[in-house]
């Protein structure tokens, strides 16, 4: 890459984040200039200021390229992938803002503790489950049974949707948007035979019933599923009792 | 990233620091809606409480009922009068909107749509109650 003075399209922008150390048990924002494209991601930045600046800014990412899901922070006061926003569409001129999502026990800086939220996606048994004999062909379903949770199956598990709902930061035993997505996945899913089972765990107590359709969850997922509907058809499916 | 950073002795600043706390989280039209609809839902259980105590005072005696109804014939509990019946009417349609987002097999995709509905039927009928709700106050205080 060219040297940043040399090339006229690199512009400064300031990164601010909120940083935790678990030595102190302390919070505090760093700030640093960068020289960036604005073509740039946020995860480029991060980078810059890990491997130039200083290597203790610690943060997750692996794919780089909004697949794997391990990069989901609150950027601009918003969560989004780091990895899949660029700095052309957040306001160089301004300082951008990187946090930890919301809701999960802070490890590291913009590492968290992931665990209670994959335990809400085990508890919904985010798995084919088929009873009866096991079929000698591939199991059929139609182009429109498929169609039925398309939108669901497309979840990289990243953590946005959960994070940015205002009943999970209250109560951390919400099940939470994306465990209710890979329940939907299964539920609508004509080949699966455990909708029932399914359906009765998001009946509690934590379940659907504590989603106020605040559309944050939407707004937030970087694979732009529609989460408040699925959401929504889980409802309608426990009330009406047919998937 | 090969690329320099800026200033000299790159890693030797430890960066500028500040005391700011987290910022807001910024939700769009439906966090905020949901703000509001939780804010009136309160407003309008604290009104209904109230609602309920100088009601039953009926029950009791009428001219305390009358003293007190006549201690909100001021323009100030006017003005208030007229607030509650912003919450009110945002409340109950913003209701519908939700119910509509949880039934209506379209209302999550439109849930912007229905709010701007809401919105819109709000402030005509804000717009259409000020004369009727607020007269007796603009009377007094500006005394045509
Ligand atoms: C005018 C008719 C009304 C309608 C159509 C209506 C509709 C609704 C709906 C659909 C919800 C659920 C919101 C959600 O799922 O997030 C709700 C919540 C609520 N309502 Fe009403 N409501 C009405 C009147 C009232 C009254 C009279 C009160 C006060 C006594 C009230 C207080 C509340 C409160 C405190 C909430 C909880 C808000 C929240 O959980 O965020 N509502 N209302
Ligand atoms: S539903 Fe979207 S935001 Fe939520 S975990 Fe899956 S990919 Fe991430
Ligand atoms: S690093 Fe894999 S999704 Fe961003």
């Amino acid at each position: 890459m060219p040297a940043a003075t040399s090339d006229p399209e690199f512009m400064t922008i300031t990164v601010q984040v909120k940083r935790y150390d678990p030595d102190t048990e302390t919070h505090r924002w760093d700030e640093w200039q960068v020289q960036a494209l604005p073509t740039w991601r946020i995860l480029d930045a991060l980078h810059e200021i890990k491997w130039e600046q200083d290597g203790t800014l610690t943060f997750r990412r692996s794919c780089a390229h909004g697949v794997c899901g391990s990069d989901a922070m609150r950027i601009n006061g918003r969560n989004r992938l780091a990895c899949k926003s660029l700095v052309k569409d957040l306001n160089p001129a301004k300082p951008i803002t990187v946090e930890p999502i919301q809701g999960l026990p802070v490890i590291k800086d913009l590492v968290v503790d992931m665990d209670p939220f994959l335990q809400a996606y085990r508890d919904v048994k985010p798995f084919l489950i088929a009873h009866g004999n096991e079929p000698t062909k591939e199991r059929l379903q139609s182009q429109k049974d498929r169609d039925r949770f398309d939108d669901t199956t497309k979840c990289i598990l990243c953590a946005a949707c959960t994070t940015s709902c205002p009943v999970f930061w209250t109560d951390g035993q919400y099940f939470g948007p994306a465990a209710i997505v890979n329940a939907h996945r299964f539920i609508f899913d004509s080949r699966d035979d455990a909708a029932e089972e399914r359906l009765e765990i998001l009946n509690e107590r934590e379940g659907v019933w504590r989603c106020r359709t605040t559309f944050n969850c939407t707004e937030a997922c970087p694979r732009g599923i529609q989460i408040t509907q699925a959401i929504a058809e889980v409802k309608r499916a426990l009330i009406t009792r047919r998937v | 990233m090969a690329t320099t950073t800026s200033g000299a002795g790159a890693g030797s600043r430890a960066g500028k620091r500040s005391g700011k706390k987290g910022t807001l989280y910024r939700g769009r039209e439906g966090m905020w809606s949901w703000v509001a609809h939780r804010i009136t839902g309160v407003l309008i259980f604290f009104f209904l409480f109230a609602h309920v105590l100088d009601a039953s005072l009926l029950r009791v005696s009428q001219s305390d009922y009358n003293s007190v109804i006549d201690t909100y014939k001021n323009p100030i509990t006017n003005f208030l009068e007229y607030g509650l019946t912003a919450a009110i009417v945002f409340h109950a349609f913003n209701g519908l909107r939700i119910i509509a987002v949880d039934f209506w097999a379209k209302g999550a995709r439109n849930q912007k749509k229905l709010l701007w509905w809401v919105v819109g039927v709000w402030v005509v009928l804000m717009a259409g109650m000020f004369y009727p709700i607020l007269a007796h106050s603009l009377h007094r205080i500006f005394g045509y």
